[in-house]
């Protein structure tokens, strides 16, 4: 966002405006994580075919009529039931994804209905040859039910972990840092715990004129500004 | 300010945010009292995240208050429980309201069956081999079977006639409402598909009766299907006309750009086809356990008219004050 020009040409994140004037970020699920999930959703739905063909077929006229009714409903509303009421189906659950309203919202029954009742436009002529072919053609990966329905699907939001900063005597950086370089300070000092020693200390080596000349000592340095910078003088 | 005074500050803030978030989260059917201050907590929170992202405070506190937003966002503006609710006014007044709105479509529709299936009724009526060059002879002899006078149950094929109403309630639902849900889908290839399935069941349902008329099938053919016939063609129409909607949006967007038209077209075609479902499925209940049964003819000729009179009525009148209201007229 810091850029939007560049981030909007190379990422596949998209921000939506809320009311609120606050732009919420998106990252959108492209073909192939897509199709993955929905071959675990085929298989599942394989097995439960499998399994209400075996079970119903002995009892008679009952039987058949509600194995049809369920193909029925597994054929159409499968997606829909998942989607409404968790917003992912299970192959989407395992990959991590989640449907959407274009704005960002969690997905209506109304929606939900109209992208899978257009699955059906999707699947021709072929394994979702028409949905790839729209997915392709526009920046948010949607097959044509998500156009009509007005849907994205999108990375589900993972928990964010804080990583404290170490701490360290905050010292004042010696030179006026921008808003830019004091984030770069913090996120190198957030990110300590998951890198080695090494990597540490060659990465601070690079800001050696500013801190210390040996790399060991100009990692806590750096710390120690970081410190500074979120604490203040203490 | 410092970033740890602010987190400081504000985290009882976020914090009794996201414990409500987390409550709200865990079911979206129950009807929830949204708890008073969430908005309020909301936007403070909406604030923070601005404040934090333009400050350039560290990008884990931003990322963390980004999603906290996110999923404010997420249960402020949703809707809630209700479900029944919405069905039961979905079937006394939006539906039949959808409909009136979209009455040209539905005549377009409507042209588009109707008219080949009065033509080659007429003409299979007439010339009793027409029928072999609209359905293969394996079908036809099928057909006569099920609607031959001296059949014990009309209406299924002899090696279907042991098998319950119930197995054919099933087939009907699978079928036919598959076959409606298809029929709006394949609007979104420019209409054609739609377009395609309208004649084609004009077509099939116009030659089965012409051929059968003729055979003087009359008293088993029609008192069959005079039981669902109001709900099934009606609901094949609408169904049709909901995807000429998705189809019209492709093809001529009007003042929109493409995408937004299929957008604007497919919202306002979905209770046209929610409504055509839920008819299919009431005729498919008719079809397999009211049309095959033993009564006398009057009888299930006059179930069928009058079914064809409530329904017409219904698409005509409900909703009707609702409609005044929200227009003010």
């Amino acid at each position: 966002m810091e850029r939007p020009g560049f981030s909007e040409l190379t990422d596949t994140v998209r921000t939506h405006e809320t009311p609120e004037g606050i732009r919420l970020q998106l990252r959108m699920a492209g073909p192939v994580v897509r199709a993955c999930a929905w071959a675990i959703d085929a298989l599942i739905r394989f097995v439960l075919y499998g399994l209400i063909g075996a079970m119903f077929s002995f009892f008679g006229g009952v039987g058949t009529a509600v194995m049809l009714i369920l193909f029925f409903l597994l054929e159409w509303f499968y997606p829909v039931v998942f989607e409404i009421t968790s917003g992912a189906t299970p192959g989407k659950k395992a990959m991590g994804l989640v449907v959407i309203h274009d704005n960002g919202t969690p997905i209506s029954f109304a929606a939900s209905f109209a992208r899978n009742l257009l699955r059906a436009a999707d699947f021709l002529p072929f394994l979702y040859a028409a949905g790839l072919l729209s997915m392709l053609m526009n920046r948010d990966f949607k097959r044509l039910g998500d156009l009509a329905a007005g849907t994205l699907v999108v990375y589900k939001e993972l928990p964010v972990e804080r990583h404290p900063i170490p701490e360290v005597d905050p010292v004042r950086p010696p030179l006026e840092l921008n808003v830019d370089e004091q984030r770069e300070l913090i996120r190198f000092a957030e990110r300590s715990e998951q890198l080695t020693t090494d990597r540490q200390m060659e990465l601070a080596s690079q800001l050696s004129s500013i801190t210390a000349t040996d790399p060991g000592s100009g990692v806590r340095r750096i710390w120690a500004f970081a410190n500074w910078l979120t604490r203040g003088r203490q | 300010m410092k970033q740890e005074l602010f987190e400081q500050r504000h985290q009882s803030l976020w914090n009794e945010l996201t414990e409500q978030l987390d409550t709200l989260e865990k079911s979206r059917f129950r009807r929830q009292e949204l708890p008073a201050n969430l908005p309020e907590l909301y936007r403070q929170t909406c604030n923070h995240y601005a404040l934090a992202r333009g400050r350039r405070y560290s990008p884990n506190l931003v990322e963390q208050l980004h999603r906290l937003v996110l999923r404010g966002h997420q249960q402020l503006y949703t809707r809630r429980g209700g479900w029944i609710w919405r069905l039961i006014s979905f079937i006394a007044a939006d539906f039949p309201q959808a409909l009136r709105r979209q009455i040209n479509y539905f005549l377009v529709a409507l042209v588009l069956f109707l008219l080949p299936g009065v033509l080659l009724g007429v003409f299979c009526y007439l010339d009793q081999n027409l029928i072999y060059s609209v359905m293969s002879d394996g079908e036809v002899s099928n057909m006569a079977e099920m609607y031959r006078p001296d059949n014990a149950r009309t209406g299924r094929t002899l090696e279907r006639s042991d098998e319950s109403d119930f197995a054919m309630f099933g087939f009907y639902i699978y079928n036919n409402i598959g076959i409606g849900f298809r029929t709006f889908a394949m609007g979104i290839l420019a209409g054609v598909g739609t377009v395609f399935t309208l004649i084609y069941n004009g077509v099939v349902i116009g030659a089965v009766a012409g051929y059968l008329t003729g055979l003087g099938y009359v008293s088993t053919f029609w008192s069959f299907v005079s039981g669902h016939s109001s709900l099934e063609l009606t609901a094949i129409v609408i169904c049709g006309a909901s995807g000429l909607m998705l189809g019209r949006a492709v093809i001529a967007p009007g003042p929109y750009s493409r995408l937004d038209a299929i957008r604007l077209q497919a919202k306002q075609a979905l209770p046209l086809v929610m409504g055509g479902g839920l008819m299919l499925l009431a005729a498919a209940f008719i079809e397999a356990f009211w049309s095959a049964n033993s009564l006398p003819n009057e009888v299930k000729y006059l179930f069928g008219i009058a079914l064809w009179i409530l329904m017409i009525c219904y698409f005509v009148f409900a909703g009707r004050s609702k409609e005044e209201r929200r227009h003010g007229s």
